[in-house]
């Protein structure tokens, strides 16, 4: 037993140093420029794809497979460098999503920049030489790769420690951490030195990837599981703090390696697969340190670092007479579309439908609501699931467990939303991810309720509403229905209250707003609105699956969907969300490779609308209306 | 030296200065006098490339800086000392100085951290302790020092005796004056006439964004309805 304990201790201490790596040049790369790299999961993954083509290439010898390693990580810091300098260089001075929504793009890039250079297929390197075999520690047989990961980790901990604290560059990266502005104006040029940070963060990226060779294999779906691990670590650890990165490293690593260890476990009667908690365990983590203290383990409290410029919203104007005949001649034409056609154009109306309903939810929290959510799919899912489970498993009618959908997410949205209000910024974001990715691994493995990974078939409408056009018709109702009610809340005393908290909480405080509570009532709105997305999404495709409506990357495609279409302006949503899903299903029939065509035109959108492309329009008439 | 015209600047769609008009000689101290939100501050920041000006013109020895990067103009020797101070408060005092290091320049007084610890000698005894932990004098005598140490032929001082003792302040008009005797060429804005008195050789008046007044101290210290009407509190 306590050998085995010590083992795991082991097992958890080498993937620490894994997690460490990827997370700490994220935090480094945060801590100058103040970008959340999205693209750093997919560098990781490149330095491990570089790893397995360079080591067949220099052979199997200690020296080709270390320099293979050296090599990769270099070539992912070229490429990094490279980003830096063609892309982000280009967007310090806009809003902190657009650069997040142009990392994510990259991250689609590079997925299939893999994709055409290495394959579909999972590509398993060579063992380390030398380094084979295993020890016999406490009795029990240990890889001696995986003992050198462990020295790895801190070794790698040192070198930063003195590049930081005992080099001039070290020097200017930590005071740019603090007030960039100020270091230019006493004469350094911060360009070069935030290519240098970025460059450093991807090396370390790169080299946590290409140092995974001989532990698991190369594969496409890496960048993800990467990032969401960095966040986490990044997150509990304290945004910016490199010993904090490499304590939660050290947390996350053993927790999950315990739960690993102590398998399946009778409890009061009951069989607890601990094994199963690794998917969720960090996550839990993360939403404990993130109530108990915001700013990390290590971290400092926020709002320390100078803005340059403080963005101020405009506010939000009424739809004046021309806004609003559009509108209804938009709704009418579309109410008549059935009229025409009853073809696939129909059932791609639906998806537009509810995923801008889907999208408006979420711009209402962001947007006037000032809360950045990273976890939206999970109301989306808990409305899909609760109409499914009702529909399937209660034996409801359908149109009951429709009806029961948004209230579903929306006790799901009190839930989360009740610890959400109390963090801000970043921070809530990350807490609203943890929320969702525990959501989505609750559903994923309670195979005997939600179905598991296969989830649950045969969620199909009451027969008057089979028809297509009957379910257009119902959706475009409930959509435009919800969209308007968002719309309208948004002018009304709760929406005021709503707009003063985002912009200034503390003075909202002062004239009697219950700040929180008001925030509270945001996310259930919010939670509910995507909750009835959900339910409808759920009946117009007859099934749900884990991965259709709760994963990381639908919430991912609803951030991408309000970005596009602005994030302040109250049509941008609809916008967004229509292009989105009409790019995506174009791009997706015509070519292997959509994600990079989509992740290229979302670069190309934010390097030439930063305000997203309804800001954008309205600017462009703005200055005409001026001249 | 320095030489703004006819400078314009926004903030949105607020008007902080408006066709502004300065010069600053070589070796000369020159001071910027003017009631709150005036628009000095705005003033310095234009000419550091830290605010965009909007329109005109702004030459700093011999060259054209107004569509300048802030390193670029700190390259060319013109060093800016902030108002709100602005130390690295993570970074030790030595450290603060190392971020402002650059190399000599011809024409200017070259800095060491030693020169810098005579001019301000509370710094001396300190050089290991976070910027952050020093009294608010050690750290406007710091953020002097840090750009200093680019050693700049000009410097662009916004209020220095700001929230500062008696005792201080006279320490900093002392620290000026030897600035002066280096031959360095200073441009500060302020608030207290009476420091500025005691360093300036000449003075701008501004107000609402316009310079109001323009001339030697003595000139100003003769004319009493211009401090009223622009001094006066």
């Amino acid at each position: 037993m306590l050998s085995s304990f010590f083992i795991q201790t082991l097992n958890g201490l080498a993937s620490a140093s894994t997690l460490f790596l990827v997370a700490v040049g994220l935090s480094l790369i945060f801590g100058v420029t103040r970008i959340v790299n999205f693209a750093h999961g997919a560098l990781y993954m490149l330095g491990l794809y570089a790893a397995y083509s360079l080591i067949e290439r220099l052979g199997v010898t200690p020296l080709g497979f270390w320099g293979g390693i050296a090599g990769a990580a270099l070539a992912v810091a070229v490429v990094g460098a490279l980003i830096e300098m063609l892309i982000l260089r280009r967007i310090y001075h806009v809003p902190e999503l657009f650069q997040l929504l142009a990392t994510f793009a990259l991250t689609l890039v590079i997925k299939d920049a893999v994709l055409w250079a290495w394959g579909a297929e999972d590509l398993l390197g060579p063992r380390a030489p030398g380094l084979r075999g295993s020890v016999e520690l406490f009795g029990k047989p240990f890889p001696q790769y995986d003992l050198a990961l462990i020295a790895i980790g801190p070794a790698v901990l040192g070198a930063l420690w003195l590049l930081l604290n005992r080099t001039r560059w070290g020097t200017l990266v930590r005071a740019a951490t603090q007030d960039r502005e100020m270091v230019g104006a006493l004469g350094v040029n911060q360009k070069w030195l935030f290519t240098g940070v970025f460059a450093l963060g991807a090396f370390l990226a790169g080299l946590g990837g290409a140092l995974q060779i001989p532990r698991e294999p190369a594969q496409l779906f890496l960048d993800l599981a990467a990032i969401s691990d960095a966040f986490v670590v990044v997150v509990v650890g304290g945004l910016g703090s490199i010993p904090g990165a490499f304590l939660a490293a050290v947390i996350i690593g053993l927790i999950k390696a315990y739960c690993v260890g102590v398998g399946t476990v009778e409890l009061f009667g009951t069989t607890f697969a601990f094994s199963k908690l690794t998917l969720v365990a960090e996550f839990i983590v993360m939403a404990i340190v993130l109530v108990l203290r915001p700013q990390g383990l290590l971290g400092r409290p926020h709002g320390l670092q100078r803005v340059a410029a403080a963005h101020v919203e405009q506010p939000l104007r009424p739809a004046g007479r021309a806004l609003r005949s559009a509108a209804i001649v938009g709704l009418a034409a579309l109410a008549a579309l059935p009229l025409a056609t009853t073809g696939y154009t129909l059932v791609l109306m639906i998806d537009i439908l509810v995923f801008a309903l889907f999208a408006a939810s979420l711009h209402f929290l962001m947007g006037p609501g000032g809360m950045v959510s990273f976890g939206h799919a999970a109301y989306l899912g808990l409305g899909a699931y609760g109409a499914g489970l009702l529909l399937k498993a209660a034996g409801w009618p359908m149109e009951a467990a429709l009806i029961a959908a948004p209230l579903v997410a929306a006790a799901g949205a009190a839930v989360f939303g009740w610890f959400c209000v109390r963090l801000s910024g970043v921070y809530l974001a990350m807490l609203t991810l943890a929320f969702a990715q525990i959501a989505w691994s609750i559903v994923f493995q309670w195979d005997a309720f939600t179905g598991g990974s296969n989830g649950i078939v045969g969620v199909w409408p009451a027969p008057w509403l089979a028809p297509r056009p009957a379910y257009y018709l119902l959706a475009l109702a409930l959509c435009g229905g919800a969209i308007w009610l968002l719309r309208r809340m948004l002018f009304a005393p709760f929406g005021y209250a709503l707009r003063a908290g985002r912009d200034s909480p503390l003075r909202a405080d002062a004239i009697g707003i219950d700040v929180r509570r008001v925030q509270w009532a945001g996310f259930v709105v919010a939670g509910a609105c995507a909750g009835l997305a959900g339910g409808l999404y759920a009946f117009s495709k007859g099934s749900i699956s884990p991965d259709s409506t709760m994963a990381v990357s639908r919430s991912i495609d609803a951030l991408v969907m309000v970005l596009l279409g602005g994030v302040q302006t109250l049509s941008g949503p609809v916008v967004g969300a229509a292009l989105f899903t009409w790019l995506q299903d174009l791009v997706a029939r015509g070519t292997d490779y959509w994600r990079a065509v989509l992740g290229g035109a979302i670069l190309v959108l934010v390097l030439a609308f930063p305000q997203g492309i309804v800001g954008a329009l309205r600017a462009w008439s703005g200055a005409r209306e001026q001249r | 030296m320095l030489a703004v015209r006819h400078l314009d600047a926004y903030y949105g769609r607020a008007h902080i200065l408006a066709d502004l008009s300065l010069a600053v000689g070589t070796g000369e101290v020159v001071v910027l006098l003017g009631r709150n939100g005036a628009g000095k501050s705005t003033t310095l920041k234009c000419i550091m490339g830290l605010v965009r000006a909007a329109g005109g013109e702004i030459e700093f020895a011999g060259r054209r800086i107004e569509r300048m990067e802030p390193y670029e103009i700190a390259g060319l020797g013109l060093g800016y000392v902030p108002e709100d101070r602005r130390i690295f408060t993570e970074l030790t005092v030595m450290e603060n100085l190392e971020v402002g290091r650059q190399a000599p320049r011809a024409g200017a007084p070259a800095w060491t951290p030693e020169r810098l610890f005579s001019l301000f000698p509370n710094l001396a005894e300190m050089t290991d302790r976070p910027g952050g932990r020093i009294s608010g004098g050690e750290q406007q005598m710091l953020t002097i020092a840090r750009t200093l140490m680019g050693n700049p032929s000009c410097i662009l001082l916004d209020e220095p005796s700001e929230g500062l003792a008696p005792v201080i302040v006279d320490q900093m008009a002392a620290a000026i004056r030897s600035l002066k005797a280096e031959g360095l060429s200073v441009l500060l804005s302020e608030q207290n006439l009476h420091f500025a008195t005691e360093v300036s050789d000449r003075a701008y008046i501004i107000e609402k964004g316009r310079i109001r007044f323009a001339g030697t101290m003595a000139a100003l210290a003769a004319n009493e309805d211009v401090r009223a009407q622009y001094l006066a509190v």
